[in-house]
């Protein structure tokens, strides 16, 4: 052990108390009546857009349809059966080799309705730093699936076994100048969130 | 310094300082908004209150399940007891590999550490990629606010700021023409960085995983491009379980700026592949804070920043008054925690109003430790001798109500008849923006003498 950790410690060990226990979950978090509206109203909120399709045709379609897809040079697509990828995924090998991507189309685990967050993680994302280099995002929930509140969504989590998972509300943002919302801070420009509600 | 002397410079501009005041208290009812949204709001403070007292009740072990954990998913965990083994730590992890160029978002932990002129002087570039840190960076100065770095500053100077350095046009102040300035600038960074550098806002101890939020996107791109990315924390950002990311994640943005969530909440288990994680575990007085009764749940602390954005002192005084890493309330405890001889004026500039305790989500009682904060710095004589002087004689008279009485009387006779300049002198700094109260001609018992219903 070295001698930093063992300073440390010792002293934790000293302030030790077992009279202190974790509290129990909370009893009645918000619920709502309808998660898609409200996952809908923040996301709008949050400055991201929300498509709702009913079938992978539909959302094939409603990805085509985008401004930002109709003028990307460059889209990467983790969803090879909505958008193909111009490249194989695996013949990049260098993360700053996607410097130029213009549109990332990427897999959403599920939604959270208090929050508009989508839940995106690896392996189903190979090259995560393409979520915030690209100059926008689509991310599509194929499942469907929308939680109430982030209680639930780490619950479905349970465990976490890739290297990489992340919430994401909308696009890259900042007020750092005088308070004034700027989106497309150093991450994506635009979000566009489709989700297959069957 | 005194933090009331280096207000004086602040609250001079009277304009700007209203500005200022202003700014934080929009802040301040963007939280109030989104807290009120939530009939659990109150519940989940304390559910988190809770979660961090038995954090601290529990650290030793947790922070070794922790290690047990995140080593096992393959990063690699230091423990630095001071600011210094810290520094020591991110400088050998970069030689060793040859690194000179590091990207970095927020941290409030490096700022306390002053770890950019300390990697700077072994000549490494070390580029802070938040917004409003970038723009203190290149002012040379250090954060005002934990949350909004910038806060402090006017787009005039931002523009004028990145025309000198990043060759934006004179005189353009437009936030969104200056963002994009930054945007395009950091990217070259970005893409050029050996290195990523973040601070942690949970580390789980059950998954051995850690979280980082922000709203721009830098924290994850500053760590998906290089190979090394080292993660810096203080012990006390430990939470036991992943399922209470649940209550955390709900108070942390709600509470910092009146988002429903970051924009980026991101979880990181082990490196990437083919890449590198280190995560250091900074001490640095915390471990003593915990074995002190009236001040460990300072430690509960998240850096959301809302007991600055309410607190009429700082929001009328400015972050740099406090001289401290982190200003404000929570600034107030945790300054004179470390350094008291520094940082003895702090827990004064407080008006006692409550309003921090009342908004913190985690609960500290932060006006009460600043008041015993008030009584231990007196008893050690940390505090100047006209203060202490001062409050022998009020504590003499108190006690005796025939001085209380009579020195009233006193007062309501001889201060009419007195010269403006035996009243308002160095010895009153009540007068100093302000008149005395008119003199009644008699006191309230005096007249309740008179007036009582016989
Ligand atoms: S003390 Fe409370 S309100 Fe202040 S920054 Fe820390 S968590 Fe936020």
């Amino acid at each position: 052990m070295s001698d930093a950790k063992q300073r440390i410690l010792s002293r934790l060990a000293e302030f030790r108390r077992n009279d202190v226990e974790l509290p129990t979950p909370l009893a009645t978090p918000t619920v709502y009546d309808d998660r898609l509206a409200q996952f809908r109203s923040v996301l709008e909120m949050v400055g991201g857009q929300l498509i709702v399709t009913r079938d992978a045709n539909e959302t094939r379609q409603a990805i085509e349809r985008l401004e930002v897809v109709r003028d990307a040079r460059r889209v990467l697509s983790y969803c090879p059966d909505l958008m193909a990828s111009a490249e194989g995924l695996d013949e990049i090998h260098d993360p700053h080799d996607l410097a130029d991507v213009d549109v990332t189309v990427a897999p959403g685990e599920f939604g959270v309705a208090e929050n508009g967050a989508v839940w995106v993680c690896d392996p189903a994302i190979m090259h995560r730093v393409s979520l915030f280099l690209s100059q926008h995002l689509v991310l599509v929930i194929a499942s469907g699936e929308l939680f109430n509140n982030m209680h639930e969504a780490y619950h479905h989590i349970g465990r976490v076994d890739s290297p990489f998972g992340g919430f994401i509300s909308g696009p890259s943002k900042t007020a750092d100048i005088e308070q004034s919302l700027v989106i497309g801070a150093h991450g994506a420009r635009s979000l566009n969130v489709v989700l297959v509600d069957r | 310094m005194e933090h009331a002397t280096n207000a004086n410079t602040f609250v001079a501009n009277t304009e700007r300082a209203h500005w200022h005041d202003q700014s934080l208290w929009f802040v301040r009812t963007k939280r109030d908004r989104m807290a009120q949204s939530l009939a659990e709001w109150e519940q989940l403070r304390a559910q988190a209150s809770a979660i961090k007292g038995y954090t601290l009740a529990h650290l030793g072990e947790l922070l070794e399940q922790f290690e047990r954990e995140a080593t096992a998913r393959g990063a690699v965990v230091h423990w630095a007891e001071t600011t210094e083994d810290h520094n020591r730590i991110v400088l050998e992890l970069l030689q060793a590999r040859g690194m000179t160029r590091v990207v970095k978002s927020k941290s409030m932990l490096t700022e306390e550490c002053h770890l950019n002129p300390f990697l700077e002087r072994h000549g490494v570039e070390v580029i802070d990629t938040d917004l409003g840190e970038r723009i203190v960076q290149l002012r040379k100065e250090p954060p005002s606010h934990i949350v909004l770095p910038a806060i402090h500053i006017k787009k005039e100077e931002v523009g004028e700021l990145f025309h000198e350095h990043l060759g934006t046009e004179q005189g353009a102040t437009d936030p969104q023409y200056l963002t994009e300035a930054a945007r395009q600038h950091l990217r070259e960074k970005f893409l050029a960085a050996e290195a990523g550098l973040t601070g942690v806002n949970f580390a789980i101890a059950e998954t051995g995983g850690i979280v980082v939020c922000t709203n721009e996107g830098n924290a994850d791109l500053g760590v998906s491009l290089p190979k090394l990315h080292i993660a810096c924390m203080g012990i006390e950002k430990l939470i036991p379980r992943l399922e209470d990311l649940g209550t955390f994640t709900r108070l942390l943005a709600r509470s910092a700026t009146g988002q429903p969530i970051t924009t980026y909440t991101s979880h990181f288990h082990g490196p990437r592949d083919g890449g590198e994680l280190h995560i250091i575990l900074v001490d640095a007085g915390r471990s003593k804070i915990v074995g002190t009764k009236e001040f460990r749940e300072a430690l509960h602390c998240i850096r959301c920043g809302a007991c600055m954005n309410t607190c009429p002192v700082y929001r009328r005084s400015g972050g740099h008054s406090y001289e401290s890493t982190v200003p404000g309330p929570i600034g107030s405890v945790l300054g004179p925690l470390r350094e008291p001889d520094k940082y003895h004026s702090l827990p004064f500039a407080c008006s006692l109003c409550g309003s921090c305790t009342d908004v913190c989500p985690v609960k500290i009682p932060l006006h009460h430790q600043l008041l015993r904060f008030r009584r231990t710095l007196a008893e050690t004589r940390k505090i100047p001798w006209t203060k202490r002087a001062g409050m022998k004689v009020m504590g003499w008279m108190f006690r005796r109500p025939w001085a209380y009485r009579w020195s009233g009387w006193l007062a309501r006779r001889v201060m009419p008849w007195l010269p403006r300049f035996l009243v308002y002198n160095r010895l009153n700094p009540w007068g100093k923006q302000r008149e005395m109260p008119e003199m009644p001609k008699r006191s309230f018992r005096e007249l309740y003498q008179i007036e009582r219903p016989k």
